[in-house]
């Protein structure tokens, strides 16, 4: 399969502290990627070391085959940053005739309908515009460029729910149109569940997690059993959060193959689940087998 | 033309779900050979999912024999699906009831029975789609 993102040892510092760090990565081609981790966790420095705005302190990194700034990668490159700046004294149509001036091979015929499609008046400043408007406008143009990646910054943070789904949707049908890879940031794991195939999560500055979403959830399962059965589970799988009551504890775990201790119950794991398992209990990613003691 | 809803809270992959809905609608008779099967456009029209997850689905009940795609045209239903003929889930229901009445006499209540239920499943059809 053909990455669109190679990395190898990425990393930023800003002054003493380290934003992002050790950061290995492949991104497959031709999917919708979903990165995800806690306020702080450096995925907008991520997305920024890719499309370019930032240069990394450590490492390497190739986007679309190319270092970041360049003009090949540049021009198959489509980004909407977190506050999606837009000038908010053009009317929608200006602000797409600007797509068309500042991007070679831009389709403005799409872009346009894409708009009246939404029903978003073209003649309309696009500061009076609706959020979810707005998010809209930035996506035409961002879509208009025909990028081979769309890279967005928390695309839907700040939009209601209709307005979220309706920009997803609109991703979405232009992933089945075109099998553009996308690659963007969110909180909000039902979304990411109803549209990744891959899933990138960071926490602590540092990649806990990637890989295919249905290949996470399959492999991993929510256990609860006997405290004193633990350390056996530990020892052939990896348990990625543990909670322990006085005899019961309930495990998150990455099951290398099937769980035989017929004294646990077992389940799949939610995506949720999962993500927030990885999310509070950073080095799980990195530390196959983790040994754990029993609390007694 | 089959309309697909999704749980997003039943922990169920979605493409795996969307799959449980074609074959659950092959056994009712709602889906007959022939019928096709939303396009992944339309799908996403309206359940705002991932293209890809679709076409998953879709593949899966094509390995299975379900369905199948005409190039150009889309993925149409190949063959309907019984839940065994009616002998022999007639003989089935049978054999289970006994082994309940069995489980019940030795003492084990509804919860037992699922638990232990549940375990013979896993370890029975472990790797199949149905059951994680």
């Amino acid at each position: 399969m053909t990455s669109v993102v190679d990395a190898v040892g990425l990393g930023r510092r800003y002054g003493r502290t380290w934003a992002l760090r050790d950061c290995t990565l492949d991104l497959p081609a031709g999917k919708v990627i979903g990165l995800v981790g806690p306020n702080g966790a450096g995925k907008t420095t991520l997305l920024h070391l890719l499309v370019g705005l930032l240069r990394p302190t450590t490492g390497t990194v190739t986007v679309l085959g190319h270092s970041p700034g360049h003009p090949q990668t540049r021009s198959r490159l489509g980004f909407i940053a977190q506050d999606k700046p837009l000038y908010r004294g053009f009317t929608v149509a200006e602000t797409l005739r600007m797509g068309g001036w500042l991007n070679l091979g831009f389709d403005h015929e799409a872009a346009t309908l894409r708009m009246t499609g939404l029903d978003i008046p073209l003649d309309r400043r696009v500061g009076k515009l609706s959020g979810g408007q707005y998010a809209q406008v930035a996506l035409a143009l961002a879509l208009g460029k025909r990028p081979d990646l769309l890279v967005l910054d928390e695309p839907v943070s700040n939009l209601d729910p209709l307005a979220r789904r309706d920009f997803l949707r609109t991703v979405m049908e232009d992933v089945a149109e075109s099998g553009r890879t996308v690659l963007f940031s969110s909180h909000l794991i039902a979304d990411l569940e109803r549209t990744c195939d891959h899933l990138v999560l960071l926490s602590a500055s540092r990649v806990q997690l990637s890989g295919d979403v249905d290949d996470l959830r399959a492999n991993h399962v929510m256990l609860s059993g006997p405290s004193s059965h633990v350390d056996a589970i530990a020892a052939a799988h990896t348990v990625v959060q543990a909670d322990y009551g006085e005899r019961q504890a309930s495990l998150l775990v990455r099951a290398s193959g099937p769980i035989h201790d017929p004294t646990f119950t077992v389940r799949p794991a939610s995506l949720e689940e999962l993500v927030l398992a990885y999310m509070s209990s950073p080095r799980a990613g990195a530390t196959p087998h983790l040994r754990l003691a029993v609390a007694s | 033309m089959i309309e697909f809803q999704l749980d997003n809270s039943s922990g169920v992959a979605t493409y795996l779900q969307l799959a449980q809905q074609v074959r659950h609608a092959l056994r009712l008779g709602l889906l007959r050979p022939g019928d096709q099967l939303p396009t992944a456009r339309e799908v996403v029209a309206k359940l705002a999912i991932n293209p890809n997850t679709v076409l998953k689905a879709y593949r899966e009940l094509e390995r299975e024999g379900l369905v199948g795609a005409r190039p150009g045209q889309g993925t149409f239903v190949q063959r309907t699906l019984a839940g065994g003929d009616p002998a022999t889930q007639v003989r089935l229901r049978r054999d289970l009831d006994r082994w309940l009445a069995t489980a019940r006499k030795a003492g084990l209540d509804a919860e037992a029975v699922e638990a232990l239920y549940r375990a013979a499943m896993r370890d029975t059809f472990l790797g199949s789609e149905d059951v994680a």
